[in-house]
């Protein structure tokens, strides 16, 4: 299977481990083989290591290494936020995110609710069932 | 003793390196208003009479003086202060109890009491937890909050939850076959009575808030793929 997602310019990608874990970043320059030249707008330039960087599909127009004004503007024009949240694989993260800070009172909840949920899907089933059956 | 000062006095005569203070004597003399003083007392600095001496209760010789130098204990003068209360719990918290009768339950935290436990209620009527003492090590604090500013809680101490002291009576030789007379121990009605007043104004705390009589009443437990370190309570 070819490559879908190339490293270069303007690449966003997730950062999947150190002290940015779980940002969304912008490649801006190669360093090396190994690292790049990585900017995000909440966080100083800097360079990351390829292996903590996990690629995404989402791209920008961007010149090499741009002022932070630049990288911004770039990033509002593509949308890069509301892309990535309707993307499967950042809906996914909000859901872990979610779920991770539940309280035990909403754990309890979300119990009460899911059992209402397959009560309710148990009697619609058990009906068709019995339209079937006659 | 004078009044006590609000603000510790800082000196009128700072040092301009150790050993040397600014100002010189007779300055110092003019800053202190001796002066003042002086001519507030008509010329003369004001003497006070030496106090009278109190003498001493004379003491008699001791009658005996023991043979071996008896080595005392050395004074103990430590007051033990109550556990410190951990920040997440707070009147109102709803606590799950990881030990004894009622593991697992959750149960309304109403104060600490000066022995360092915490007093609990569970309501009685949710779960079956009466009003009991806790230690804080065999708790967890959940994030979830009760408003509990209806219940007085004054008049419990650890007075009010020590054992009352059974006379033990005395059994002659017949007694000692016939099974114990006395039956189970009922509960004072006052203390029912207590119980009922605090979990009043509790309740209708609790049935104010959707679903939370439910989860008062569920015990916890740790299910699969829970792991209590990653777990926000």
């Amino acid at each position: 299977m070819p490559f879908k997602r190339y490293v270069e310019i303007g690449r966003v990608a997730l950062v999947n481990y150190g002290k940015d874990y779980g940002k969304l970043v912008v490649i801006v320059d190669v360093v090396d083989q190994n690292r790049a030249l990585v900017d995000a707008p909440d966080m100083v330039r800097g360079q990351m290591n390829f292996k903590r960087l996990t690629l995404t599909d989402i791209t920008i127009d961007i010149p090499r290494v741009p002022k932070k004004k630049t990288l911004i503007e770039a990033m509002e024009k593509a949308d890069v936020k509301t892309k990535w949240e309707n993307s499967s694989w950042g809906r996914k993260l909000i859901v872990q995110k979610r779920r991770a800070s539940l309280n035990d009172f909403d754990r309890f909840k979300l119990m009460l609710a899911k059992i209402k949920r397959a009560g309710v899907v148990r009697q619609e089933l058990a009906k068709l069932k019995k339209e079937n059956a006659s | 003793m004078a009044a006590k000062r609000k603000t510790p006095i800082k000196t009128r005569n700072p040092d301009l390196i150790r050993g040397v203070g600014k100002y010189s004597r007779s300055k110092m003399y003019h800053k202190r208003g001796l002066w003042a003083i002086k001519a507030k007392n008509g010329g003369v600095f004001p003497r006070h009479d030496p106090q009278p001496k109190v003498t001493a209760t004379v003491e008699k010789p001791p009658k005996f003086y023991p043979a071996d130098d008896v080595k005392r204990p050395l004074l103990n003068k430590r007051k033990p202060k109550p556990t410190k209360l951990r920040a997440s719990i707070t009147p109102g918290t709803v606590l799950i109890l990881l030990a004894g009768r009622f593991m697992g339950k959750r149960v309304v935290f109403l104060k600490q009491l000066t022995s360092g436990l915490l007093l609990v209620t569970g309501p009685f009527k949710i779960n079956g937890v009466p009003l009991r003492r806790v230690n804080q090590s065999y708790v967890i604090a959940t994030s979830t909050k009760i408003d509990i500013s209806g219940v007085n809680v004054d008049k419990f101490d650890d007075k009010y939850f020590t054992k009352e002291v059974v006379k033990k009576k005395k059994k002659n030789e017949g007694e000692f076959f016939e099974a114990e007379k006395e039956d189970k121990k009922n509960l004072p009605e006052d203390k029912k009575e207590d119980q009922k007043a605090v979990d009043a104004s509790l309740l209708k705390s609790i049935e104010g808030v959707p679903d939370l009589k439910a989860y008062l009443a569920a015990r916890f437990s740790l299910k699969s793929g829970m792991k209590p370190h990653e777990l926000v309570f």
